[in-house]
């Protein structure tokens, strides 16, 4: 077993306990936003879509790394614009009439 | 190591730790938004260092630079277009098609650093090898199946389970096709090889998801949450990037977690879920006698029950989603508040279709966090509880749920009956998804309204003003 092998092992281990860490204190009303986020955060392929760019050199080769970026630019940009408009949605207290017309998602 | 790429882990490291510190400033709605941003930036953060990586490699072709600009910018408008105009009720499908593109572009990478290898004839190293293959296997198995989950939600495809003779016979005729491949490919690499793998892991995926029902998707997209998270996970093995390993670990862990506490909030274990497959589609509508006396109730009569009232719990359930009555339970809730009556929200965690949906419905609807309370805080508050106003919610309001020997048994439920008189709102006597009676609608103290969600709130409402106003 390689020391990169091996490094990475460790890494990816510990970032499993940091997650459950982290998550198990997430309160259930934010559970879906949570979701959402951690959508977000799973865009990062977007970085291993662009690297394939770099060593691509055939047809089949560039139309992986376009449908690659695409589909994780895709999940990065949605996932964080759509997990910042609902937690806009979470008040404390209801909003002021005035501040209220911002919000996009009210339907009458 | 050179210094740059001294310089690129540490801000891979930077970025990742944007990623936990924005998850955890999640624990709190007052904070969740600005963890939102720094996870934001961590983001940013990461595909600028890529940038500088892809630039400084100085190997990209013009045609590379056009592939990767244009993939970007044309999956970003995609994607910000769906963010920006989806509503709230839809919100598990996009999820879900964010799953599916994620654990596609998980899969594509594997993928494609495998033909880079196979084409030059290089050595494939064993760890490569099945790191490859757990992420094309994981990632495929996201794509096809969480495009099904999405279209059960959106209704383009029947929520029922659809089972065929067989299945499990195919189910496992694919296992020992992706295991043998994948077996093989260790020994011997094969572009052929791994193809055969992807198609039998996309077949898989649809052949996994079709037979779980409506009522299980809250299960199912957490779990394939979970799966697109470690596919990413062994991207960044494949690539031998940190960046992909955290990002993708962290996602791994919150998946899992929000998967077993659905489960266990229905009562049913994931294995069970997957392999049996029996939860049904919607509430069935079918008017069925329920065993004891059943007592109906006016508008007028529920409308002097809550605006008299000094404490009164709302119970949501999908029924009020399905019925698009979130803005008219909010209306009420307002207009007993402007009476002086303590409202609040009991919110049992399958109440939606994916963890946590009704709070960020009723968060539209402008209803404050505060008034949300959870299954464990609210249920001590029903004893003092004047009136219980039961809206759409069915099985997980039985109380049939503490003894044993029915379908519910040992179900985390809401103590609705512990309230001093119930109302429900419901179209008809019809069954929630397991399929029995609710012993509730029978218990002297509750009534029953027979209206549709909307409908009936907006009479409410309109009651409560005319009678009190």
């Amino acid at each position: 077993m390689s020391t990169a092998l091996l490094t990475d092992l460790t890494i990816f281990i510990l970032s499993l306990w940091v997650g459950f860490e982290v998550i198990s204190k997430v309160p259930a009303t934010l559970h879906t936003p949570l979701m959402s986020a951690a959508n977000s955060i799973h865009g990062i392929v977007l970085a291993g879509a662009m690297l394939i760019a770099v060593t691509a050199n055939n047809a089949v080769g560039y139309v992986i790394a376009f449908v690659a970026a695409a589909f994780a630019a895709m999940n990065v940009v949605g996932g964080y614009v759509v997990t910042g408009r609902m937690l806009k949605m979470f008040k404390k207290r209801p909003a002021a009439p005035a501040a209220d017309s911002s919000t996009n998602g009210r339907s009458a | 190591m050179s210094t740059f790429s001294w310089i690129t882990q540490l801000l891979y490291v930077v970025a990742a730790s944007g990623f936990v510190l924005g998850l955890h400033m999640m624990n709190n709605p007052a904070t969740a938004r600005r963890g939102n941003q720094v996870s934001t930036g961590g983001m940013v953060a990461a595909i600028a260092v890529t940038l500088a990586i892809v630039i400084h490699a100085g190997a990209i072709s013009a045609t590379g630079w056009t592939v990767m600009l244009a993939g970007t910018l044309v999956g970003s408008a995609i994607g910000l277009y769906y963010a920006r105009t989806v509503h709230m009720t839809a919100m598990p499908q996009l999820v879900s098609i964010f799953n599916a593109v994620g654990g596609g572009a998980a899969a594509l990478v594997a993928i494609h650093d495998y033909m880079r290898l196979t084409d030059a004839g290089l050595h494939v190293q064993t760890s490569t090898t099945v790191t490859t293959l757990l992420d094309v296997v994981i990632g495929s198995v996201t794509f096809s199946g969480s495009i099904i989950a999405a279209g059960k939600l959106q209704g383009l495809i029947t929520s029922a389970p659809v089972s065929f003779p067989g299945a499990r016979i195919v189910n496992l005729l694919l296992a020992v096709i992706v295991l043998g491949t994948g077996g093989y490919l260790i020994a011997t690499p094969s572009l052929l090889g791994l193809l055969v793998v992807i198609i039998a892991a996309l077949v898989f995926g649809v052949s996994m998801v079709m037979p779980i029902g409506g009522a299980d998707m809250p299960v199912v997209i957490s779990l394939l949450n979970a799966f697109t998270g470690t596919a990413v996970a062994m991207a960044g093995f494949v690539i031998n990037n940190w960046a992909l390993i955290i990002a993708g670990a962290l996602v791994g862990a919150s998946g899992g977690i929000l998967t077993k506490l659905m489960a266990d909030a229905m009562n049913r274990s994931i294995r069970n879920i997957i392999v049996g497959g029996f939860g049904t589609g919607d509430t069935a509508v079918a008017a069925v006698g329920a065993s004891g006396s059943i007592q109906s109730v006016t508008a007028d009569d529920a409308a002097i029950q809550l605006a008299y009232a000094s404490k009164v719990i709302i119970v949501p359930g999908y029924g009020l989603a399905a019925a698009q009555a979130q803005h008219e339970v909010a209306a009420l809730a307002d207009l007993l508040e402007s009476r002086g009556v303590d409202v609040s929200y009991a919110i049992h965690p399958v109440a939606g279709r994916m963890p946590g949906h009704m709070n960020v419905l009723l968060a539209e609807a402008n209803v404050p966090y505060p008034q949300l309370k959870e299954m464990d805080d609210v249920n001590p508050e029903f004893a003092r509880t004047d009136v219980a106003l039961v809206i759409g919610a069915n099985d997980v309001t039985n109380p049939a749920a503490r003894r044993a020997g029915t379908a519910i048994s040992g179900m985390p439920i809401l103590d609705v009956d512990q309230a001093k008189s119930i109302i429900v709102i419901k179209r008809s006597m019809g069954h929630g998804y397991a399929g029995i009676d609710n012993e509730l609608y029978a218990n002297p103290k509750t009534s029953m309204y027979f209206a549709d969600a909307k409908t009936a709130l907006t009479e409410l409402t309109a009651a409560v003003k005319t009678l009190v106003g």
